[in-house]
């Protein structure tokens, strides 16, 4: 059974300017101890589903679907349920590990507290576990002692993941984990989450801008665009035989060094990812898109199986797909 | 695309023996309330020559003091000691007209346009601040045309938050086109932007070194994006550079471990098991003796560097960059 289901996520803030569509019908399945990685730009929304799975999204959020973890309903339960859920069904690691800790209170105390909140451990025994999480994250256990400005970014950021941990959850969200950290430091931080991971049999989600990163960390991939899942399948694949324009695109941002085809060769897309509140008809890439045709402006491709291999999926008109509407040549 | 022809022999910018600090804590109050700090040595003892016409990549972890050596070419920071050298004169005390000549861009458009200025205020601030004659607003059209932003007078009168990120980092480069510079430095000039946005703006940098001779260093941690557009690459560790070469040959073959060891940690499909530097970047207050890299040295803690038998070089000398290979340089006793 999966771990997390969500089924056709709507996800509608309300601004002054009118009603923004954040995430368009979203549909995800992540399995026990699978890594599903989320990528996109920013705007796409792919931390706005992140963030409504465990329904942290601000009161101005209008969210429509549903979200089942551990075939529970996320959206339908009560109050006191949710606050059990979050952290010992579904943890998050937040992006920017500055700000996430409490900068007056030692880490380790942090990490203790929501195991005492979820009666995972007495006070007695939580700051205990607490350190033997620190040493599982690579740290010593005496920076349990330490406060957040003590430690460096890296540091901090494996904090952040011994917290998640802290109440055996099912399934970890970890959003743009390494965005803030330096190219060495991220290795390390990646190779330390996949490593906890496969240890723990975790399902989880990676959520990043940076493909190159999701390839390396994860078995499956969505591409998000203006709110939708526009490409889905197996990481190496879809790396490396990307069948949507965008995917492509955002596959040739992170060059193979040594490839010639990217030497002296920079691509990127004309324009800049859309405005959530002013979608572009028909497909929403299409203003952008290299391999725009006439019909691309008007018809609002769904997500299909590629006839090429079942386990992919794409969301354009140009990909040769199974029981598409029309098949254009 | 094909390979430009540079002449090596004519440096545009040559530095020489340059070295940076920055102070650390002193005086009463550090005394006081803390330890005293030494001072960072940010840049350490860099010579660097930038070739007319070349795209330069300047390479490095957070820390190796690469955005310090761009500020300093800049004239943004004093070396204590060395100096540099600008079309074969030293760099004026007066930075004004250096600076028509050299124009430097940084990694946040956001937070190099003022929010209250439109986009021409902007673009026409240098030429007013130089006090460049003849027609300003033709100027700035050509300029912001230039950058990729057509047709410019649909820009004009536009803020800097009603265009995308893209844009206002083309506004940016307008600003410093309009001064018709000959060097370019440009400090991590596309990581804030989205992945699908920064092909473009990379392609516009290309270009504008093809069309206009422009030499352009570009500051990154990405060597994907040092493959993608530089001609050479500097890699710079503590302060240090300890590669420097043609990009294929830094690129596909590293003879500098450090360099080895950032290529290696580049994400690509495949897997995790490759070989990660452990610690945390390194501090510039506490520059180890010897070979500066050997504490965190695969070699060395491999044992290879004891079988070579050169451990006590690796830890009691410091190597300087001798040329391995055409215009090939690296600062390693192994590598010798």
């Amino acid at each position: 059974m999966s771990v997390l289901t969500v089924r056709d996520l709507n996800v509608i803030y309300s601004t002054q300017g009118g009603d923004v569509p954040a995430v368009r019908g979203v549909n995800l399945d992540v399995a026990r101890g699978e890594v599903l990685g989320l990528a996109g730009e920013s705007g796409c929304g792919k931390s706005t589903v992140a963030h409504a799975i465990l329904r942290l999204l601000p009161a101005g959020a209008r969210v429509e679907g549903e979200v089942l973890l551990d075939g529970e309903d996320v959206l339908a339960m009560k109050p006191g349920r949710l606050r059990a859920v979050r952290w010992t069904g579904a943890a998050i690691v937040f992006q920017g590990a500055m700000h996430a800790l409490n900068p007056v209170r030692r880490v380790g105390d942090q990490i203790a507290e929501a195991m005492i909140i979820h009666r995972q451990a007495s006070e007695r025994d939580a700051f205990h576990r607490a350190q033997l999480l620190v040493e599982q994250v690579g740290l010593p256990a005496r920076r349990a002692r330490d406060y957040p400005h003590e430690l460096s970014g890296g540091q901090r950021q494996r904090i952040m993941i011994a917290m998640a941990l802290a109440c055996n959850p099912n399934l970890i969200i970890a959003d743009e984990p390494t965005t803030a950290l330096d190219v060495m430091v991220q290795a390390q931080v990646l190779s330390l989450l996949s490593g906890l991971q496969q240890e723990f049999g975790l399902a989880m989600i990676f959520i990043t801008h940076d493909l190159s990163v999701l390839v390396e960390a994860c078995d499956r991939i969505a591409v998000m665009y203006a709110g939708r899942i526009v490409e889905e399948g197996p990481s190496e694949m879809l790396f490396g035989s990307p069948a949507h324009p965008y995917t492509k695109a955002l596959a040739a941002a992170f060059p193979q060094i040594g490839d010639e085809r990217f030497r002296r060769a920079p691509s990127g897309l004309p324009g800049d990812p859309p405005d959530p509140a002013a979608v572009p008809a028909g497909c929403p890439f299409h203003p952008r898109c290299p391999e725009a045709i006439d019909a691309c402006a008007r018809e609002d491709p769904a997500l299909l199986k590629l006839t090429v291999d079942s386990r992919r999926r794409a969301a354009c008109i140009r990909v040769d797909r199974l029981g598409a509407p029309e098949m254009v040549p | 695309m094909t390979t430009p022809v540079i002449d090596p022999r004519v440096p545009v910018l040559d530095a020489r023996g340059l070295h940076v600090s920055f102070a650390g804590r002193t005086g009463v109050f550090a005394g006081l309330f803390g330890r005293e700090e030494a001072s960072a040595r940010a840049v350490d003892g860099v010579d660097l020559q930038v070739r007319r016409g070349e795209v330069l990549a300047i390479a490095g972890e957070s820390g190796c003091g690469k955005t310090t050596l761009a500020r300093t070419l800049m004239g943004l920071e004093r070396p204590r000691e060395g100096s540099i050298l600008f079309e074969d004169k030293p760099m004026p005390r007066d930075l004004r007209a250096y600076r028509r000549k050299v124009q430097m861009i940084f990694q946040d458009p956001t937070g190099a346009l003022n929010p209250r200025q439109t986009i021409y205020e902007s673009v026409a601030e240098g030429l007013r601040i130089h006090k460049v004659p003849g027609n300003e607003e033709e100027r700035v059209a050509a300029a912001l045309s230039q950058a990729g932003l057509r047709p410019p007078e649909r820009f004009f009168l536009l803020y800097p938050h009603e265009i995308s990120g893209g844009q206002r980092q083309r506004v940016v480069i307008a600003g410093a086109l309009v001064l018709n510079p000959e060097v370019i430095i440009a400090d991590e000039p596309v990581s804030m932007l989205d992945a699908s946005v920064r092909g473009e703006i990379l392609k516009l940098l290309l270009g504008l070194r093809d069309e206009l001779g422009l030499t352009i260093v570009v500051v990154t941690h990405d060597l994907g994006m040092a493959w993608m557009i530089a001609d050479r690459v500097a890699v710079m560790y503590l302060g240090r550079i300890v590669e420097l070469g043609p990009a294929e040959d830094v690129l596909t073959k590293p003879r500098h471990p450090y360099t080895k060891a950032l290529l290696d940690v580049v994400p690509e499909a495949g897997g995790l098991d490759r070989p990660v530097l452990t610690g945390e970047p390194p501090d510039p207050t506490r520059i180890p003796a010897g070979c500066r890299f050997h504490p965190r040295c695969p070699e060395v803690a491999s044992g290879r560097a004891e079988a070579a038998g050169i451990l006590g070089r690796c830890t009691g000398e410091d190597p300087v960059l001798r040329v391995l290979a055409a215009d090939h340089t690296a600062a390693c006793h192994l590598a010798e």
